[in-house]
This record gives structure tokens, C-alpha cells and sequence, in this order.
């Protein structure tokens, strides 16, 4: 039976109905028209699908879209409304993604770890994308961006 | 790949109305929190429920409480909360370097120790934690109000001992009074998304009293009393380490599967023990790597 659900998504208020079965990854990308989330394993290992939830980096694929309603949702769409990020634009200057499938699971992840600490070690970079795999760069240039924005709350959001 | 089974949703707001729907429902029903193991199984096909009852609707299952020397950790605690809770950072180090080691911040941001250990696979970070602390599951029923010990929990690989009604409300740790040391060896392929091939709590209490337990190398997470055995009373030296690691065969039997060979296992278990002894007991003193440390 259909439910109907509101969300706020990327600042806006959204209602959809939505089957029990339906997961969030599916809402944003096929109801809502939000293809930032991309859908790779499907089992929550690779972080294509990463969102924030509330603030939090989560796995759009593992979460129902009928447990979700009231809360926020804030894909790469959002975080850019207002321009780049510092973080968006360290990732360009350092040539942080060649294809571009896991970068908005990464910038998102490294977004969350940015606004709770906001001069993270390199150690501490690797530990928060270490569920967002990348096929492309082999890493170096992404912790890389990362780095470059430790500690000039490069996290948080314009406007 | 869209989850093809089609189910019923419900959220209720009681633990009574919960449990009054699992009542009714039987083995139809399936509790959700997290999701990160029950989303994967209804798409796989693995579950097939009827209705999914999702209990982050109802209050008082969250958070981490500290109360007559014991942790309540309410069934909605995320690992991201153990991780940050001061709580369990100062009182039970262990669970904080668990949770660590446990998937990826975007997993650990959802998936709950309780769902952790009613999944209950063989691998799973939080038994052998649990076992060594000698956790109780607080549980609640058609019938009221129950405690489960850990060590009846685990009943077989993804079989636990809560009945089909029942819903966990906390997992409940005593705190352990005075200094006390542990450690949690994780062996993976990996960091990131990987699950044990191999893990070993200990615990090293005052008086050389210690508590050992094994995931990921048994039907379920395993104690083992005969090392626990052998240890107690006596300082940790080279002579003794090399005595427990003798034990271990006897303590496990792990088997071969997707990752990693049986011998590969048989080889690094006592090599893990050892690393978690020293550590354990050098934290005791006061010393030794800080918790959340890779250990092997």
C-alpha cells in the first residue's frame, strides 16, 4: 500500500507516495529526478548512493524510502546550490575524478567528516572514504583535496 | 536492482503495539532498525515478510545510558553512537574499539549493535565484545519482560534465542570497577566494507583475571574457557602467550569460505591472540597502543 512521505530535499519540502518497497536511492533518482546518487552495489559496500540523512553520510540503496518521513536529505545538488564548495573546487583544482561515478559519495562523506572535524588528519581522511570505493585515481589525488581544505571549514556549504 | 518482494509497512509508537503486531503477525513480521542487513535480504530475496515494523517510532530505545554500573545500550544505538559516546570511550573502550572497525562511517551512521547481533552471523564485531563484557540482551514479549545472557544468545549461525514475538529494547554491560584493559583483533582483506575472517576480544581484568572470546571461526562467536583458564592468576610472558596459543585449535573450529581458508585462519588466530593479549594487558597498565589502534 502506498504511503505518502514528505522530505526536505536539498532545502526543499518534496511529497511523493511511495511503495514500502521502494528505497531512497530509487525516490531520489526515478521519482525526484535527483541522479547524483548513483547506483553501484546496491549492498552498501562501494558509497556510490551516499546521501546525508539528517547530516549524516548514509547508504540511499540500504534505507526505505517510507522510514524517511519528515527528515532531510541533502545530495551534491544541494550542497553546490549556491556555487562550489571549497572542498567541490579542491577537487577540480587536483584533478581529484576521472569518470566521476564516486565522486558525489566522496565529496558528501568527506563533507560529513569536515563539519564534525574540520582539520582531519590523513589518516582520518582514508578512515571516512574507506567505504566509497573509486575505480579511477587510486586515491591519491582525492585524500589529496581533502587535505588541502583540513582546517578552512572547506565543509561547509556557501550562502 | 528494485526489491521485487512487496510487503506492508507499520511504525509503531509503543514497544506494547510492537510486540502486540509481532503477536499477530508471527514469523511474517520483521523488526527493522537499521536496515543494513534487512534491506539486502529483502532485495536478494533472503527475507520475504509480510509487513516490516520499523521500531525507530518508538521512545526510550535510543541512546547510551550509565546507571549503577551498568551501560545500557538502547536497541536504536547506531555504532556512530558508540563510537562518540565519552560514556563508552572512558567505561568500555572495547565497544568503541569495535564499533571502529565495524564497515564504513555511512554503515555505521544506520546499522545498530542490537541488529548487529539479532543478524547474528558468525562474523559479527559485536559478539565476541559482548561475550568477553558478559552482556545481557534485554528483551520484551507477549510474556513481559525477559533478560538474556549473552552467552545463551547465540544459538546457531543467524539464529538467536529471541522468540519471534520478542524485541530487544538494550543490550546491558557491567561496567567493570577499577582498571581494566582490553582489546579487539579484526583480521580482514581490507579496511572499508569487509567482515571478519577472524576477530578475538580480550579483556584483562585486575588479578590477572582475563576473558577471551573468537568470532568468525565457529557456528557462532565463541568464548573460550580453557585459555581463560590457563591464564588466570598468572602474568603475561612470553612462556604463558605461547601456552594459550597452543589452546586455541581446541577453543575453534574455523572452516573455509569466501574470505578466507580454513588454514589461513588456523594460522593467524593465535598470532591475533597473542597481539590482543599484550595489548590488553599493557592498557591495564596504563599503556600500550591507544584504543582504535589497528592491531594486526
Amino acid at each position: 500500500m502506498k504511503r505518502s512521505i514528505t522530505l526536505n530535499v536539498n532545502g526543499e519540502g518534496r511529497s511523493v507516495d511511495v511503495e514500502p518497497n521502494e528505497t531512497l536511492l530509487e525516490v531520489l533518482r526515478e521519482r525526484l529526478g535527483i541522479k547524483s546518487p548513483k547506483i553501484g552495489c546496491e549492498r552498501g559496500d562501494c558509497g556510490s548512493c551516499t546521501v546525508l540523512l539528517d547530516g549524516r553520510s548514509v547508504r540511499s540503496c540500504l534505507i526505505l524510502a517510507v522510514e524517511l518521513d519528515g527528515h532531510e536529505i541533502v545530495t551534491i545538488e544541494g550542497l553546490s546550490k549556491n556555487g562550489l564548495t571549497e572542498l567541490q573546487q579542491a577537487f577540480i583544482d587536483n584533478n581529484s575524478f576521472q569518470c566521476g561515478f564516486c565522486a558525489p559519495g566522496i565529496m558528501l562523506a568527506a563533507t560529513e567528516l569536515l563539519a564534525r572535524n574540520p582539520s582531519p588528519t590523513e589518516d582520518e581522511v582514508k578512515e571516512a572514504i574507506s567505504g566509497n570505493l573509486c575505480r579511477c585515481t587510486g586515491y591519491e589525488p582525492i585524500v589529496k583535496a581533502v587535505l588541502e581544505v583540513s582546517g578552512k571549514g572547506g565543509g561547509r556549504q556557501n550562502g | 536492482m528494485p526489491i521485487a518482494h512487496e510487503f506492508e509497512y507499520a511504525k509503531p509508537e509503543t514497544i506494547e503495539e510492537a510486540v502486540g503486531i509481532l503477536d499477530k503477525h508471527g514469523s511474517g513480521a520483521q523488526v527493522l532498525a537499521g536496515g543494513t542487513d534487512i534491506v539486502p535480504g529483502l532485495r536478494d530475496g533472503l527475507m520475504k515478510p509480510g509487513l516490516v515494523v520499523d521500531i525507530k517510532g518508538i521512545a526510550g530505545l535510543a541512546g547510551i545510558e550509565h546507571r549503577g554500573n551498568v551501560l545500557r545500550v538502547g536497541a536504536l544505538a547506531t555504532f556512530t553512537d558508540l563510537i562518540e559516546s565519552e560514556l563508552v570511550q572512558e567505561r568500555v573502550p572495547l565497544l568503541y574499539e569495535m564499533a571502529m572497525t565495524v564497515a564504513s562511517v555511512g554503515v555505521r551512521n544506520r546499522a545498530t549493535i542490537t541488529g548487529n547481533i539479532c543478524s547474528a552471523v558468525p562474523s559479527c564485531d559485536s559478539g565476541p565484545v559482548l561475550l568477553v563484557h558478559d552482556a545481557s540482551i534485554d528483551v520484551t514479549g507477549p510474556d513481559g519482560k525477559r533478560v538474556i545472557p549473552i552467552a545463551e544468545w547465540f544459538t546457531g549461525p543467524k539464529t538467536t534465542a529471541l522468540g519471534s514475538a520478542e524485541i530487544v529494547t538494550s543490550v546491558s554491560l557491567p561496567v567493570p570497577q577499577g582498571d581494566h584493559g582490553a582489546a579487539y583483533v579484526k583480521l580482514g582483506r581490507y579496511r572499508g566494507e569487509d567482515l571478519a575472517q577472524a576477530s578475538v576480544a580480550v579483556l584483562a581484568l585486575p588479578d590477572n583475571e582475563y576473558r577471551v572470546a573468537f568470532g568468525a571461526v565457529a557456528p557462532t562467536p565463541v568464548c573460550a574457557p580453557g585459555i581463560e583458564k590457563l591464564l588466570r592468576g598468572k602474568v603475561i610472558d612470553d612462556a604463558l602467550i605461547d601456552d594459550a596459543k597452543k589452546l586455541v585449535a581446541k577453543e575453534t573450529a574455523p572452516i573455509a569460505d569466501i574470505r578466507a581458508s580454513r588454514e589461513y585462519r588456523e594460522h593467524m588466530l593465535p598470532i591475533m591472540l597473542e597481539r590482543g593479549l599484550r595489548a590488553a594487558a599493557a592498557r591495564l597498565g596504563g599503556k600500550g597502543p591507544q584504543y582504535g589502534a589497528t592491531l594486526i
